[in-house]
């Protein structure tokens, strides 16, 4: 089936591929900064190295995260992970110029940046890469974030994504705005709760069309969000069953949103631990997790459900008796944790490492998201298991979280991209010079709507 | 920096224009290098708002990594930005091109610019203070991670010494003409390489109720002719002391391939001072210029033509005469200009972000 014709079918059908991205976090725990071999996580070289790494093993993209604001802990910096990190579009536009091939993606939020500008910018990351822009979308909208930045906090939590589908759909007209090749522009009118947008776009489209649209909400208002607007959704479902499950929620809402039932692309988010044999690749495991989770991590764990320092705990002792001081946990801000009932939540955390004789630290090992995306074993075995995701189309690819940087991509590079190549479900070359072209989606038509409305407006 | 005409200064070329042939980019690689191998010191990015013009901040990134000793000073504008941004922006700038950044900081003077955002047009005073409330905010950022702030203390299990990082809690000044606004900081990204970036607005813009000189490191200067370009830079020079660079703007066109610069130069118009002629008359002009002023930013009629002339006539010509400085391979802006690298800010403060 060709490409066109699978994207507009209301039936499902695997691909019988998967594909590759990266994700250099930038912020977060799963980085093993403390292992000797660990280079900076913003000099350019660790990003050159770490793409180029990528682009030889036929990765279909490069994803970066966005900063707004620094993580805190008990109200300061978070001292313990890896932190800091560039503006993802400014180095993008660095490794635009040293890469050719592989998806350049940007990850930007729809409060703290406004429609023209950023749709300028992304379309400018798509020109100056020849079409390999894309845009994971994000919706962040908390008042503590926004205190960077002019507006404030400003949005309801209830109201973002209704918020981000303005913002992206602006976008997109901006995007089509250019009549052909060579212009003329067309003036971009947008009226809304929060902004006003009234815009002659610089830019013309790129070779790609226009930038790729990745988003990764996983409530049923942001699957939706991802059915109705995007090209691929970064899931956090890589187990089997759960991706499975998942392909067919998803196929059922971009059918319901009128879109082809192949119409968006699932990349999960994944971590990779391998090794020549099954044994070893265990053992290294172990020292991963072991820098992953230390003895302090462990305990500033526990410290942002309970919103007070544990620090005199014993880490190889048992959950401390003491009951947290907070009625919602939101200690680590800016980490995703916010929200629990805190008091509940320590009841049954300190029962189940009862029951299981489990300490501080192997309690909070067996707790990190980090668990269900992991894929531990030899190079063979670990192909074959996802040669079986590729048969029955469960994800379009893989989201990978490298746990060292930057020769986290080394191995799977150079031993189980082989693999699964000649396993014949993963590429053998770029299919195109555009990232669409590599993704294999659709090439957006410009809508006769958009047409009209840009004649009205000008 | 100083005013001595003994001293060699440094050219600049204005590459706007580079990388737009229908959307191919690789030509803009090819633009910088020719600068750089030509001599230039700097090369700059507009960011005016022409149909094809890409973001001028990504256009300088794109160049980083395939330059070596040439700074890539992008304009970026103060007034309809988001000045975290800004900082994170040009910091990482800074970081792809191993400390060649620069920031030419403008202020738009623009009802298209104001609509865009859906924010009111702002003109008069306001644009200064724009300018500076968003220059003062990234100068704060940029200093908000001591240098040693990422410690990587395996013992301790710390990555980061939090003493070491720093709220920057900017406040616009009760007058400010816009609309009010907070930044709280830290930066999201470690100090840059030059820990602070070279910051260059024109001269207009800097001054009492406006951008502060010591806001600065460097200004722009134009006349409308060349003849009146050098007692500019004397003015200017005097209004806002020693301390701040003065860099000459030039329009320029030569006799190229055959066609004379008077002939090239039917319908330019423009603002700037324009250079019309030949190549051994602008290598006079030039070394003349640079008596008064520490640079001079040349803005070609046609990059192709021009920088082939320039590369080859005058940039050599001004080297022999001991007009400019020689570049510094693995240099950065701030040697370029005679800056020393200054310690944070917050370096001396007794307590860290959160105490």
């Amino acid at each position: 089936m060709t490409q066109h014709n699978r994207a507009k079918s209301g039936v499902f059908t695997p691909s019988g591929k998967i594909q590759f991205g990266i994700f250099f976090q930038g912020v977060n725990s799963g980085t093993i900064w403390k292992a000797a071999e660990s280079g900076s996580q913003t000099d350019f070289e660790s990003f050159r190295r770490i793409a180029q790494t990528a682009e030889r093993g036929l990765f279909a993209a490069f994803f970066l995260g966005e900063g707004l604001r620094l993580r805190e802990h008990l109200g300061r910096p978070h001292a313990l992970d890896v932190a800091g990190r560039p503006d993802a579009q400014t180095m993008l536009a660095a490794l635009a110029s040293v890469t050719k091939n592989i998806g350049l993606v940007a990850t930007q939020n729809t409060t703290y940046n406004d429609p023209a500008d950023l749709a300028h910018r992304l379309a400018s990351l798509d020109l100056i890469s020849g079409g390999r822009a894309a845009w994971n979308i994000v919706t962040t909208d908390n008042a503590w974030t926004g205190a960077n930045f002019r507006r404030g906090g400003y949005l309801d939590h209830a109201d973002r994504y209704k918020h981000a589908e303005a913002f992206v759909e602006t976008a997109k007209r901006i995007w089509d705005s250019w009549e052909t090749a060579d212009g003329p522009a067309r003036r971009v009118l947008h009226e809304g709760q929060h902004y006003t947008v009234d815009v002659t776009p610089r830019l013309p489209r790129s070779a790609q069309y226009r930038p790729v649209l990745f988003q990764a909400g996983d409530s049923p208002e942001g699957r939706n969000f991802a059915a109705r607007q995007a090209d691929v959704i970064f899931s956090a479902h890589p187990k089997f069953d759960d991706a499975v499950e998942f392909r067919k929620d998803l196929v059922e809402r971009s059918l319901a949103a009128g879109r082809g039932a192949n119409a968006v692309q699932i990349m999960p988010a994944s971590e990779f631990i391998l090794a020549p044999t099954a044994e070893e690749a265990l053992e290294k495991k172990q020292w991963v997790r072991s820098l992953q989770i230390g003895p302090q991590q462990a305990v500033a764990y526990l410290e942002q459900f309970w919103g007070r320092e544990l620090s005199d705990y014993d880490p190889d002792g048992p959950l401390p008796e003491i009951d947290p001081v907070v009625e919602e946990t939101s200690e680590t801000r800016g980490s995703g944790f916010h929200g629990a009932k805190a008091r509940q939540l320590a009841d049954q955390w300190r029962a189940e490492a009862k029951d299981k004789g489990l300490s501080i630290r192997q309690f909070v090992s067996s707790k990190t998201a980090r668990i269900d995306a992991t894929f531990t074993g030899s190079y063979t075995a670990v192909a074959d298991q996802l040669a079986e995701y590729a048969r029955v189309g469960a994800v379009d690819g893989f989201n990978i979280s490298p746990w060292i940087i930057p020769t986290g991509l080394d191995d799977i590079v150079n031993h189980l991209v082989p693999e699964l190549q000649e396993r014949g479900v993963y590429p053998t070359e770029y299919a195109g010079k555009t990232l669409r072209e590599n993704l294999g989606l659709e090439t957006p038509v410009r809508s006769a709507d958009e047409a009209a409305e840009a004649v009205r407006a000008s | 920096m100083s005013t001595s005409s003994i001293k060699p200064g440094f050219l600049a070329i204005e590459l706007d224009g580079a990388g737009w042939d229908g959307g191919d980019f690789a030509s803009l690689g090819e633009a910088v290098l020719a600068a750089e191998s030509a001599g230039f010191h700097a090369a700059t990015f507009t960011d005016a708002p022409v149909p094809g013009r890409a973001n001028a901040l990504q256009r300088a990134a794109f160049a980083g990594p395939v330059t070596r000793s040439i700074a890539l000073v992008p304009e970026v504008d103060t007034v309809y930005t988001e000045p975290f941004h800004v900082s994170t922006q040009l910091a990482s700038l800074d970081y792809v091109s191993g400390g060649r950044a620069g920031w030419i900081a403008t202020a738009a003077e623009s009802p298209e610019a104001a609509a865009a955002v859906g924010r009111s047009f702002a003109a008069g005073d306001a644009l200064g203070q724009e300018a500076g409330a968003s220059i003062e905010v990234s100068r704060r950022l940029w200093d908000s991670w001591e240098d040693d702030a990422v410690i990587r203390d395996v013992a301790t299990g710390r990555y980061i010494d939090v003493d070491k990082l720093h709220y920057v809690d900017f406040e616009t000044p009760a007058d400010f003409a816009g609309p009010a606004y907070s930044v709280k900081g830290p930066s999201i990204i470690p100090r840059p390489p030059q820990g602070q970036l070279p910051v260059i607005a024109g001269a207009s813009l800097v001054g009492p109720g406006q951008v502060p000189a010591d806001a600065v490191d460097a200004v722009l200067v134009t006349a409308p002719t060349p003849e009146l370009l050098a007692a500019e830079v004397r003015d200017v020079r005097e209004r806002l002391g020693e301390s701040v660079a003065v860099i000459a703007e030039l329009d320029v066109v030569l006799d190229s391939r055959g066609q004379a610069a008077a002939e090239r130069s039917v319908g330019l118009d423009g603002a700037r001072a324009r250079y019309a002629g030949s190549a051994a008359g602008l290598v006079d002009f030039l070394a003349e210029l640079l008596k008064e002023a520490d640079g001079v930013r040349l803005h070609p009629a046609s990059l192709a033509l021009e920088l082939d002339e320039l590369s080859r006539l005058v940039l050599p010509e001004l080297r022999r005469r001991g007009a400019l400085r020689p570049p510094v391979q693995d240099g950065t802006f701030r040697d370029l200009l005679g800056l020393t690298r200054p310690a944070s800010r917050y370096a001396s403060a007794a307590a860290g972000a959160g105490k």
